[in-house]
């Protein structure tokens, strides 16, 4: 009992009782994420592979426009800025000229698969040697919680207040089968960061992305995570990772969809 | 007569709403009205301020850098907003979580209990009417059945059946505003 | 008198929308004008009138969508904020050159790039020198209130389909996010089917009976006959400039100083003039409602009066100001105050830059 009084911080913080660290590539700046939300996860396990492959140096990221917008003040490595959906034609502009470096775009489901359909087609179409993170929370979390590609039927947003109809409104686009299917992209996962379980198997993923382009494989390493926005779909966190398992995973199965440019038969 | 007002305090105070409600009332009396809140990210970090502004006459700047009245409801927004309440205006303010207290002497203070004076009125969601209350007590600028009717207004027709408990409140707050 | 409401600036535009009897609606979340796809989506204004609301893709899909529902002779609308309306330039070059009517709500933010999303009216040149490519110049009008943001839909409709053009209103996000006491006008019906194909026979909505079919389009490969084409155009230009200028004035009668400002400005200007009023500072006010065409001669008159200085009162580096310029030349004084990137400036800072800028210098 008297132990827990006279033990100080100090003694607490030396290096042998180290059991976690930061990644030095994450900046020491407060995440302006809500609390809960997956991005920050996300972030922490991209910048960690990068870390860990030795890439501080070599690596040039493309922040979105979403949520993560401000990626570029978390992530500490070169970072762009890019308009609206307009990531994966900023990437191919850095890679194409700096072919020797790992670039990546890291987008949310309104950039990626809404306004920026033509340029996630096509710098897979290209087969741009680049990594792509696709963080799918199924709603516009930035602007307030509206209808994104990714939304559920039936699912409540402000722009579907009465449930998506997919009638009126058109059905849930799954963009990672679609590029999947295009001989410009060498692996395509699928993945979560709602559990440590999930947030290694996603950490893997980032790794073998950035290996694949360390190696010069051909074409783009896609990683989807899917992820919740307890923010934009009203619910506590905890509340939100379980309607994620319920809802999301059955319609967005997590795992590996294209390795080694071959799809994966299911 | 012109009324310029700052409400400010934390997001989910029901500061919006409350300015809302004056703004109904106003128009309930056949005057001119403007609501201008704060927007974006700083409500993200939980703060949020509305000017509100109701007079027999056009309304020209909905945004402005003075006040007559302020009332504030946190310690950020005494911080950022007692220095704008014009000389020989009025400032209300709740002290629950104040630590810094106003200083001015050029102003009248009043302060109102409205945390907990709700709580105590077994419900903390009706804590902007007791406030709402305190401030028409000082400043009678709309009646109270302009009120009433700006609720029914402003208020969905479910929410109808929890009138007469914001009555109470606003009563509440009428009673218990006290000069400090 | 109409239904009174109180509502954000950006609802009374969505509401005006139902009840001018449009038909069509899409547009693209952003802020700080996302309340209007919002507000539609939730009041089923198809339940209401029949009008269709689409969230579509991105802006440049919305604008495409207007050419299409446009160019069949029916009332298609969108609105946007800054980068989006960015985006819709191209469309709003081929709308133009085809002569498609339809109306298209910038709720204008901080720019340049992505900026920020408080207000601002640094969109001014986008808006009145055509925006896009080409010779070609849209109408403007700019709310300053948000029962303007109301009446000026059905408004901005009767332009459009006066002068088979698209129509701008730009508003920005203090006036979006606003509320005040709106008075609503009464639900025109939307016209039928029959009705547009009588009314607009330049409609491509199916070849008439035994007529000649359409064809909607902004391509003329002879030079010659494109340039005919942009007589008309400019012809079309010069009878907007002579009949459609809108202004307002206040306090200009006996003023020695007139501030020029148009929507949010135009609001926090009137205090500012209250202010000096109070000080014995003669100082009016004018308004121009429409940005193009822009009111030339009222500037002209105000000169004849013997006003002293102009002083142009924008939230931008100064843009309009140059029309001010073009108009006055070395006639007057003319100076631009504002603050920008998403700052408003106080009714005290416009006060102290016309005495600094005007008056005293
Ligand atoms: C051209 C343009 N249109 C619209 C916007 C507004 N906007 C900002 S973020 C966003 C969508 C964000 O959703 P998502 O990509 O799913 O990311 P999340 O915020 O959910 O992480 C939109 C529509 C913009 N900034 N630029
Ligand atoms: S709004 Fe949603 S996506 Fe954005 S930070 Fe909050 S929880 Fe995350």
């Amino acid at each position: 009992m008297s132990d827990i009084h006279t033990l100080s911080v100090q003694d607490i913080i030396k290096p042998e009782n180290l059991v976690y660290e930061k990644t030095k590539l994450m900046t020491d700046k407060t995440l302006s994420y809500c609390p809960g939300c997956g991005h920050g996860t996300a972030h922490r396990l991209m910048m960690e592979a990068i870390e860990e492959l030795g890439k501080e140096n070599d690596t040039i990221g493309v922040a979105p426009v979403g949520c993560s917008v401000l990626a570029y003040e978390f992530m500490n490595v070169d970072m762009q800025e890019a308009a609206h959906g307009r990531a994966p034609a900023v990437a191919t502009g850095i890679k194409r000229v700096w072919p020797n470096k790992l670039v990546f775009t890291y987008q949310g489901d309104g950039d990626l698969a809404a306004i920026g359909t033509g340029e996630t087609i096509h710098a897979c179409n290209r087969g741009e040697q680049i990594v792509m993170v696709f963080i799918n929370n199924g709603i516009y979390g930035m602007t307030g919680g509206q209808m994104a590609p990714t939304t559920l039927p039936e699912m409540k947003t402000s722009t579907s207040p009465y449930g998506r109809d997919v009638n009126m409104m058109g059905n849930p686009l799954k963009m990672t089968e679609l590029i999947a299917q295009l001989p410009g992209t060498h692996y395509v996962t699928r993945q979560a960061v709602h559990t440590p379980a999930a947030a290694r198997k996603t950490k893997r993923a980032f790794k073998k992305a950035f290996q694949n382009q360390i190696d010069g494989k051909p074409g783009v390493s896609f990683v989807e995570v899917v992820s919740n926005c307890n923010s934009g779909w009203k619910m506590t966190p905890i509340d939100s990772n379980k309607w994620m398992e319920e809802n999301m995973f059955p319609f967005y199965e997590l795992g590996d969809i294209k390795v080694d440019g071959k799809l994966i038969e299911k | 007569m012109t009324e310029e007002i700052i409400i400010a305090g934390f997001g989910g105070q029901g500061v919006l709403s409350m300015g809302k409600i004056l703004a109904y009332s106003g128009i309930m009396q056949d005057q001119e009205v403007s609501w201008m809140p704060s927007y974006g990210p700083e409500m993200r970090g939980g703060t949020a301020n509305v000017t509100v502004i109701v007079s027999d006459e056009r309304i020209s700047s909905p945004t402005l850098t003075c006040y007559d009245t302020a009332i504030i409801l946190n310690q950020q927004s005494m911080d950022k907003f007692e220095s704008t309440v014009k000389p020989g205006g009025v400032l209300i303010y709740d002290p629950n979580g104040i630590t810094h207290f106003p200083t001015r002497t050029d102003i009248t203070i009043y302060t109102i209990e409205g945390a907990k004076l709700a709580a105590d009125m077994g419900n903390t969601k009706i804590f902007n009417m007791v406030v709402l209350g305190a401030y028409l007590k000082v400043k009678p600028i709309v009646q109270l059945e302009n009120v009433i009717k700006g609720l029914k207004k402003s208020l969905p027709e479910r929410y109808h059946k929890l009138i007469p408990l914001n009555e109470d409140a606003i009563t509440m707050g009428m009673k218990n505003v006290v000069t400090s | 008198m109409g239904e009174l409401k109180l509502m954000k600036g950006n609802e009374a535009l969505a509401e005006a929308a139902i009840r001018a009897g449009v038909d069509g609606y899409f547009g693209y979340p952003i802020t700080p004008q996302s309340e209007v796809i919002e507000y539609l989506m939730a009041e089923k204004p198809h339940d209401r009138t029949g009008m269709v609301v689409l969230q579509a893709e991105s802006e440049v899909a919305a604008i495409n969508m207007l050419y299409g529902a446009g160019a069949t002779g029916k009332k298609a609308m969108t609105s946007s904020s800054s980068p989006g309306i960015s985006l819709m330039q191209e469309g709003l070059s081929y709308l133009a050159g085809a002569e498609i009517p339809c109306v298209v709500a910038n709720i204008v933010r901080g720019g340049p790039g992505l900026g920020d999303i408080q207000p601002a009216q640094s969109d001014y040149f986008q808006s009145v020198k055509g925006g896009g490519h080409g010779d070609y110049r849209l109408p403007v009008l700019a709310p300053a209130s948000v029962q303007e943001m109301s009446d000026f839909v059905p408004l901005s409709f009767d332009l459009a389909f006066k002068y088979r053009t698209p129509v701008l209103i730009v508003s920005d996000g203090l006036i979006g996010q606003m509320m005040e006491k709106v008075e609503l006008f009464d639900t025109m019906p939307r016209l039928t089917d029959e009705e547009v194909t009588a009314r607009y026979p330049w409609g491509t909505n199916g070849k008439p009976k035994g007529g000649e079919r359409r064809i909607m389009t902004s391509l003329d490969l002879d030079p010659h006959k494109l340039e005919k084409h942009n007589f008309h155009l400019q012809d079309k230009y010069r009878t907007l400039e002579e009949d459609e200028v809108k202004y307002e004035l206040i306090d200009c009668d006996d003023a020695d100083y007139v501030i020029v400002a148009y929507g949010s400005s135009s609001r926090i200007a009137q205090k500012s003039i209250q202010l000096a009023r109070k000080e014995g500072i003669k100082v009016g006010l004018l308004r121009p409602i429409t940005l193009w065409p822009f009111p030339k001669k009222q500037i002209n008159a105000l000169i004849k009066q013997g006003v002293k200085g102009f002083l142009s009162v924008e939230m931008s580096a100064g843009q309009m100001v140059e029309d001010i310029l073009l108009t006055v030349g070395d006639r007057t004084k003319v100076a631009h105050f504002g603050r920008y990137g998403g700052v408003i400036h106080s009714p005290e800072e416009v006060l102290e830059a016309l005495k600094q800028k005007i008056i005293g210098g």
